[in-house]
């Protein structure tokens, strides 16, 4: 068991989402940064969608009531054992007693601890991911306490390592292909969005990113349709709204990009004032 | 009957099925059909299919590797004769509370109008809608049906907090929140039906194509049926509806 000393800023357990209730009008949810997610947990040798905790911007502190192994991807926010600094994407050897913090945030935005054999929490409909109205948990929260799975004739490999991608974190290149209402955009509209550069506004978290410039636009709304985690959609006042993991099912504002599935990761570490450029990747092969 | 239909890439893994731009009982149909033939037929590689007014996203599994070859299964499912077209649907009955505490909007509403509460309230319980679809909030239903008298543009600005249950009228739209949300609507009412629990294997009583009628009810009605509900023992109303 890990008892909550202090819940960080957002803190929240996640998995790979919650697929096939899209038709009750359920969000996905899920870990933001598959890439890093899936790391944390195969460097365990954990089924790589198995549910971590995700934190965002400022690190938890967490005490551990039993002996596991964990690891810790994504974000590197100076994680530490017992004030002893420990490398990320490394398999850290727990005894309890023990507690992990976090300190400065050195680069990307959200964190992912896996813990050997996974997180024991609720599930409901199928995902262990944290979504309000959905779980009874919305987020995680100082003084709770989450049970983790017994996992005790697995064995680690203590010298595991993957190399990391760092453009991941590096690049402000996100990909795309175009979005369904993509050639309703005039010339001039298409080259602004592949030409220009966004920042990345305040209004940015697991529901959708929002990018501070406008563009023109005289799109009509369409007919309500569906939507995806990675869809750019423009509102009628030119604001370009990433979709992301907790997004709504379905949306009437014109979809006019759609993230490659590996940029939603890239956008999942990027934060208010980053500078992002979209680039367009053939759909067709 | 066929309609001309579009099909575009959306991202790595979906396809969108588009059809003409209306909301029409008939398209509607013409939608559930299609999805039911492609699920008939059980192709491993499609994880699910989202249906809206005029759309179907086709979602894979993986990468389509071969766009030009999952279109063509498509298409023969869309032409497909052989499905026997037998749509079994329910209507709901909903008790809803139109009391001044709940409806907060019917007020503006019946100035706007030059309506009585009384007149509104009957407008809105008389007719039968159709559900489309769910999506926007778990558990929303998107009804089709509102009489055009009860037309009513959504707020300038959205309120932060509108009370779970709440039945609203937003544009030529009405709907049921279900769940606590912010939103621009205009609220006339308030059902103690819920309309999502995650705790069931299926957490909406409700599916594209069942009717969906409004039960007006005292306060005090209310109040008895909010305990049954909260209690888990409470039997909403509904008749089977042949095609």
């Amino acid at each position: 068991m890990i008892r909550v000393l202090n819940a960080g800023l957002y803190t929240s357990v996640q998995d790979f989402g919650r697929l096939g209730n899209s038709q009750y009008g359920v969000p996905y949810s899920g870990v933001m940064d598959r890439y890093s997610a899936a790391m944390a947990n195969a460097i365990l040798g954990n089924a790589e969608t198995l549910a971590v905790l995700e934190m965002t911007l400022v690190g938890a502190k967490l005490l551990f009531e039993c002996d596991t192994y964990i690891c810790i991807s994504g974000a590197d926010m100076s994680p530490k054992v017992n004030g002893q600094s420990v490398s990320i994407n490394k398999p850290i050897e727990i005894r309890k007693g023990q507690v992990l913090s976090f300190g400065k945030l050195q680069r990307g935005v959200r964190c992912y601890l896996a813990v050997l054999g996974g997180f024991k929490t609720e599930a409901v409909l199928g995902s262990q991911s944290m979504y309000k109205g959905v779980t009874c948990l919305d987020k995680i929260s100082k003084n709770d306490t989450i049970d983790l799975n017994l996992n005790n004739s697995f064995i680690v490999n203590k010298n595991a390592s993957i190399k990391v991608l760092d453009e991941c974190f590096d690049s402000n290149v996100i990909e795309v292909f175009k979005g369904p209402e993509f050639d309703l955009l005039s010339k001039n509209q298409q080259s602004e969005l592949l030409q220009n550069d966004f920042f990345i506004s305040k209004d940015n978290n697991r529901m959708a990113y929002q990018l501070t410039e406008l563009l023109q636009n005289n799109l009509k709304p369409i007919i309500t349709s569906a939507v995806l985690p990675g869809t750019v959609q423009l509102t009628p006042s030119g604001k370009l709204i990433i979709l992301m993991r907790d997004c709504q099912t379905t949306g009437g504002y014109p979809r006019v990009l759609q993230l490659k599935e590996t940029a939603i990761n890239v956008l999942a570490q990027k934060f208010t004032g980053h500078l992002i450029r979209f680039k367009l990747v053939l759909s067709e092969f | 009957m066929s309609f001309n239909l579009t099909y575009k890439r959306y991202g790595e893994r979906s396809i969108l099925v588009e059809w003409p731009s209306v909301i029409d009982e008939a398209v509607l149909k013409d939608i559930i059909r299609f999805k039911r033939v492609i699920e008939s037929i059980e192709v491993k590689s499609i994880v699910e299919i989202k249906l809206a007014y005029n759309s179907l996203l086709i979602i894979y599994d993986s990468f389509c590797r071969n766009f030009e070859n999952e279109l063509q299964v498509l298409k023969a499912c869309y032409f497909s004769k052989d499905f026997k077209h037998d749509i079994l649907s329910n209507l709901w009955k909903i008790p809803v509370c139109y009391d001044a505490g709940f409806g907060i909007d019917l007020e503006a509403i019946s100035v706007e109008k030059n309506l009585s509460k009384e007149s509104i309230i009957k407008l809105h319980s008389e007719a039968i809608y159709t559900v489309f679809f769910i999506g926007f909030l778990p558990g929303f239903l998107y009804l089709g049906g509102l009489d055009d008298t009860l037309h009513m543009p959504r707020k300038a600005t959205p309120r932060l907090q509108i009370k779970k249950g709440s039945v609203a009228i937003g544009g030529s739209q009405t709907g049921v929140y279900p769940v606590a949300s912010p939103g621009g609507w205009n609220i006339i009412g308030n059902t103690p039906v819920a309309f999502f629990n995650p705790k069931l294997e299926v957490p909406c009583f409700a599916k594209p194509l069942d009717k969906i009628q409004f039960q007006p009810i005292s306060l005090d009605e209310y109040k008895g049926i909010k305990l049954l509900v909260e209690a888990g023992v409470y039997h909403l109303e509904s008749e089977v509806l042949h095609d």
